[in-house]
């Protein structure tokens, strides 16, 4: 057998394996199936993970305006004074620290979507654990030692990371930390699918991170020598000197003395150059603000180490939102905060806060759903030492609806990936691609999957509301609005559209229907 | 059975995951002929200290480097013994030491492969009937894997180093002659005599059965002399090769000299046959000053042997320098420059000579000198494959219990063999009877171990070391890293600081910057306080058993080892 055909087969083997109980064989002689199995899943969207290590306080970061009088009585040594938390449009309960002027803009501008109290539930309080937990994106009782990037690019990248780059396949590393450090999130079955990049400029350092000079004697000749070959070696050296060269440099400004600021200038020349590297992590630290958090000699309470983390990560993050936009790659972007956890309602008597449980996740980019999901946290009036930011949003909705919208892969592999753990997905996207309409909290309006799917020449489209103006658009894979399926003010009850294909060439489409100011998507495929 | 269908079936049986690998053809690697050596590296400062005995300090960066340089790998324990040692104490054990013979091979094959001549399970096959092909090939693995567990187990003594260095010195390939009995015999004779005479051991290497089938011993008649080992007598073994030295006429003399010698694979020794030895007197050329070889008839004809090496060993500085640059290349560095050769090479040779051949003397001399503790002489040997792969297993005291049963212990010693065999050295079958060219190809030479085709493999199966997989044995048992059992042989796995610097002292040549070493440390710390590791630490350590503590601390560890383990120094010695 061929190699090829090896790596053929086994890609079918493990889409069939992924999902639970189907028949492998279908996948080799059914048509249909074959044809998701070939185009689901392998778009070029690419994901910048930031992790703000120590566990970022996100009661003094996305600040619940409408809580304030109660974070007054939880947190005066260090709450922001009202007039200077920075207003977000259309969100009158919500705002941001005064530091994060870029992050504002960010979200001003309809690229950010802010998921409020994502944790877990019985968070564990430890860096490490908690750490460990959202990485590997276990159950808080389960211990997994691979990461949900390394299994999700073991699903995609079968055989990784031992077989590539393969040609044929995929040429580019198949997910990049950058620095010397590699993380857990990035654990497959087989090893690390992730390469850490601390530099596209030295590339001695691409195999393995900083070095140290050689030094001017026989031992640092071999050394060199030795240097020299790994760097020669090392698989994806070229292709990562390719991207490099071709975007040379960074098109928009980046704030200096900024560590992030480093890494992601270094994410940004590797996507404007081309690289279809899928996931990137960057870091992050100084969250862990156990004491003075603030300046407590500055009586509005913005200044202090907080805040200047949190001025490098806005700045940092704004030069690259538009360093991308110049590259003209901003579409293909989405980023993505993660810290291990909150920090608790109460402050402390050091001017900082404690290792608490939820905090808000920030998701950034052009396609982004540009709004808040869920509400202000729930603070007591009278915070206690224990209290913390109650949840209201798994972490594992957050990632699997990336994997489902942003990655499109079907929401039972996404749920393979993520351990077995059903989620319900978020409207984090604008034009989700496989969101499961399932009704959110007191939804009125649910849009159901076209039956059958995929189809050769017909089609029905079911949806259910209470009523209301309803209108059914169809989009091709691009995006781009083709026509108007259904347009037609309805009373409460559920409804079926006959769909024909006319014309269309086969592909796959998405139907997205407006009801209300809610906006519900499906995907559908069609076949010859 | 023959050496092309034995590769073949050597993979048959190999585990799966180390399969697939393509044959390599280094004078076609474009990125090795461009970034290896074109000239001897002329601009390089090197030692000029000589063979006096150092005085200087005697701390740990010294005790490192003796050991790294005479045993694969340096393990804390190993450290550890060395202490209340001075220098010269420390060489004397190493080279002094008599660790006890190892048990010989056994028949561990029993089910998958009966053996045929009747060895139980358990029993030693080494005096056994040769049986077929198929039971000598699994005896074959069972000696690699015997070769492989006692270096794996090495005591404090350079015996395992200098069995290796013999061996590339009087070489021996297994899939040439094909009998491990033979083979096993050899390794023995080998472990015999590698800290003993030089003389002495050229004389029973002569004689040794595995070396009479390899360079045709066996076949130098009376009347057909077969000159092949005559000629490495000389031109590898003793003498090298050079301008107005010994002659072709000399190559005839001398296989003449050795008719007779025959091997008995019966009783694994070798036999005199007098009838097949060549009785005429044997003159020797100018080089040797004309000296004759007295023939002589019956059972004497044996002794004609002691004649010839006599002869050849009064070249006596040629000989002694010859061999001198080769423990010289193995131990110290490949670049033997006029100073050297003036002062070490020449220092050593005298040494030899003045010792009647004895070779302890020259190694203690060499390991207690000035130039060894040279900051220009550490750190500059690029490890080879076994010092690579068996070095890094022991000094991160990867397990392999014998619990495992002996099939798959077994199995786990030549799997690490053969890890070694596919970067480029395959332990029992050097290329040539030169050797491995990374001991005599210059300009390169141990630039040779490092190529386009042994990097990769190098750092992909290191990585392999610290994943759950590991290196695949059997369906019950793979070699990797326990990374936790590992950090409990350091000194304070608390401290991430001093976890990150023990790493660095144990697995990495020259040491690393304190901000290279805080990086690596951050992986320990989740970019954060040391406290958090240490709390991490202390909750692994007061709860036995508790999966959640050993996790975190069990990835962490691995992950900081893959990244530190992916640096250049780590190949070097």
């Amino acid at each position: 057998m061929k190699r090829r055909d090896f790596l053929k087969m086994s890609t079918m083997a493990t889409l069939a394996y992924s999902i639970n109980g189907n028949p492998i064989h279908a996948y080799g002689e059914d048509h249909l199936l074959s044809m998701i199995a070939k185009t689901r899943g392998n778009n070029d969207n690419i994901l910048v993970l930031i992790q703000m290590s120590g566990g970022n306080d996100g009661l003094n970061t996305i600040i619940p305006l409408d809580k304030y009088s109660e974070l007054s009585n939880a947190r005066a040594n260090i709450l922001i004074n009202q007039p200077d938390v920075l207003a977000l449009s259309g969100q009158a309960n919500t705002g941001m620290h005064p530091a994060m002027t870029g992050l504002q803009d960010i979200f001003n501008t309809g690229r950010m979507n802010i998921v409020q109290g994502v944790s877990y539930p019985n968070p564990n309080f430890s860096h490490f654990r908690s750490t460990d937990i959202m990485f590997s994106a276990s159950d808080s009782n389960v211990d997994i030692d691979t990461g949900w990037i390394g299994r999700y690019l073991d699903f995609r990248f079968p055989g990784a990371p031992l077989n590539y780059p393969d040609p044929n396949i995929f040429l580019d590393p198949l997910a990049i930390q950058i620095g010397s450090s590699i993380s857990s999130l990035f654990s497959g079955a087989n090893g690390l699918n992730g390469l850490a990049v601390s530099s596209i400029d030295n590339f001695y350092q691409i195999v393995s991170g900083t070095v140290d000079p050689a030094p001017a004697t026989p031992a640092g000749h071999e050394l060199t020598y030795i240097r020299f070959i790994a760097q020669q070696t090392q698989s994806y050296t070229q292709v990562l000197q390719n991207a490099a060269s071709i975007q040379a440099t960074n098109l928009a400004p980046y704030p200096a003395n900024n560590n992030l600021a480093d890494q992601l200038k270094i994410v940004a020349r590797l996507i404007g150059g081309g690289l279809k590297t899928p996931v990137y992590m960057v870091n992050i630290g100084g969250f862990d603000t156990h004491d003075n958090q603030v300046d407590f000699l500055d009586p509005t309470h913005k200044t202090g180490e907080h805040a200047n983390i949190l001025t490098k990560l806005s700045e940092a993050i704004a030069a690259f939102q538009a360093d991308i936009t110049l590259m003209g790659k901003q579409d293909k972007v989405t980023g993505c905060t993660v810290t291990e956890f909150g920090r608790r309602v109460k402050s402390n008597a050091s001017v900082g806060t404690d290792h608490g449980s939820g905090a808000p996740m920030m998701v950034f980019g052009t396609k982004v759903n540009p709004t808040v999901i869920g509400t202000s946290p729930n603070i007591p009036a009278n915070a206690t030492v224990s209290d913390n930011v109650p949840m209201q949003h798994d972490f594992r909705q957050v990632f699997g609806t990336i994997l489902v919208d942003w990655f499109d892969i079907a929401k039972a592999d996404a749920e393979m990936i993520l351990n077995g753990n059903q989620f319900q997905m978020l409207p984090i996207f604008k034009y989700a691609v496989g969101t499961d309409n399932t009704p959110l909290q007191n939804a009125q309006h649910a849009l159901e999957q076209n039956f059958p799917n995929p189809f050769r020449s017909h089609t029905t489209i079911r949806f259910t509301t209470s009523g209301g103006m309803v209108q059914i658009l169809l989009y091709d894979e691009m995006g781009r609005m083709l026509k108007v399926l259904y347009e037609n003010e309805v009373p409460a009850g559920t409804f079926d559209v006959g769909v024909d294909r006319s014309a269309l060439p086969a592909g796959i489409y998405y139907y997205q229907m407006h009801i209300s100011n809610k906006t519900f998507t499906q995907k559908m495929v069609i076949v010859n | 059975m023959g050496g092309s269908n034995r590769r073949e079936f050597l993979n048959n049986l190999l585990p799966e995951k180390l399969k697939k690998e393509t044959e390599y053809d280094i004078t076609k690697d474009e990125i090795f002929l461009k970034y290896s050596n074109k000239t001897s590296p002329l601009n390089l400062k090197k030692s000029r200290a000589g063979l006096s005995q150092y005085t200087g300090s005697w701390g740990e960066k010294e005790k490192i480097h003796l050991l790294r340089r005479t045993m694969f790998g340096v393990t804390p324990a190993n450290l550890t013994s060395l202490n209340g040692y001075t220098m010269s104490q420390a060489v004397d054990l190493l080279v002094n030491a008599t660790p006890p013979t190892p048990a010989p091979p056994v028949n561990y094959y029993e089910s998958i492969y009966p053996d045929p001549t009747g060895v139980l399970l358990g029993a030693t096959w080494v005096n056994a009937p040769y049986g077929d092909g198929t039971v000598n090939y699994y005896r074959y693995l069972s000696t690699n894997a015997w070769w492989m567990k006692n270096i794996f187990k090495q005591t404090m003594s350079i015996q395992e180093k200098m069995l290796m260095f013999w061996h590339n010195h009087f070489v021996c390939e297994e899939n040439v002659v094909g009998d491990s009995r033979l083979q096993y015999k050899y390794l023995n004779l080998l472990r015999t005599h590698c800290l003993g005479n030089f003389k002495t051991f050229v004389k029973e290497i002569t004689k040794d059965p595995m070396m009479l089938f390899y360079l045709n011993g066996h076949y130098n008649i009376k009347n057909s002399p077969d000159e092949n080992y005559a000629r490495e007598l000389q031109e590898l073994f003793t003498l090298g090769k050079g301008a107005n030295m010994w002659t072709e006429d000399d190559v005839k003399a001398a296989a003449k000299v050795i008719t007779g010698f025959r091997a008995d694979t019966v009783n694994l020794t070798y036999t005199f046959d007098p009838a097949k030895h060549e009785t005429a007197n044997k003159t020797f050329s100018a080089y040797y000053n004309n000296y004759t070889v007295i023939g002589q008839i019956g059972a004497a004809g044996e002794n004609e042997l002691d004649d010839l090496l006599n002869m050849i060993f009064n070249q006596s500085q040629t000989a002694a320098k010859h061999l001198c640059r080769k423990l010289y290349r193995y131990f110290i560095y490949y670049d033997i420059d006029a100073n050297i050769e003036s002062t070490i090479i020449s220092g050593m040779a005298t040494t030899l000579i003045n010792n009647n051949w004895d070779i302890k003397p020259v190694l203690l001399q060499l390991f207690k000198s000035d130039h060894f503790y040279d900051s220009l002489t550490m750190d500059c040997v690029i490890a080879n494959p076994v010092d690579y792969f068996l070095g890094m297993s022991r000094a991160l005291s990867v397990p392999i219990p014998g619990a495992i049963g002996i099939v798959d212990e077994t199995r786990a010693y030549y799997t690490l063999a053969y890890l070694c065999q596919i970067v480029g050295m395959d332990p029992g079958n050097p290329p040539s009877v030169s050797g491995w060219p990374s001991y005599y190809q210059a300009p390169q030479f141990h630039e040779m171990w490092i190529n386009s085709d042994t990097l990769p493999k190098r750092m992909k199966y290191t990585d392999a070391f610290f994943t759950n997989n590991g290196i695949y044995v059997s369906g019950n048992f793979n070699i990797k890293c326990d990374v936790i059992a590992f950090a409990q042989t350091l000194s304070n796995a608390y401290d991430p600081d001093i976890l990150v610097s023990d790493c660095v002292k144990y697995l990495l040549a020259i040491g690393l910057s304190q901000t290279l070493r805080d990086s690596y440390k951050m992986i320990l710390t989740n970019n954060l306080a040391n406290s958090y590791w240490t709390q991490a630490w202390t909750d692994y350590i007061n709860n036995p058993g508790n999966v959640t503590y050993e996790n975190i601390v069990k990835n962490r560890l691995r992950l900081m080892l893959t990244k530190l383990l992916q640096l250049a120094e780590h190949h070097l010695s």
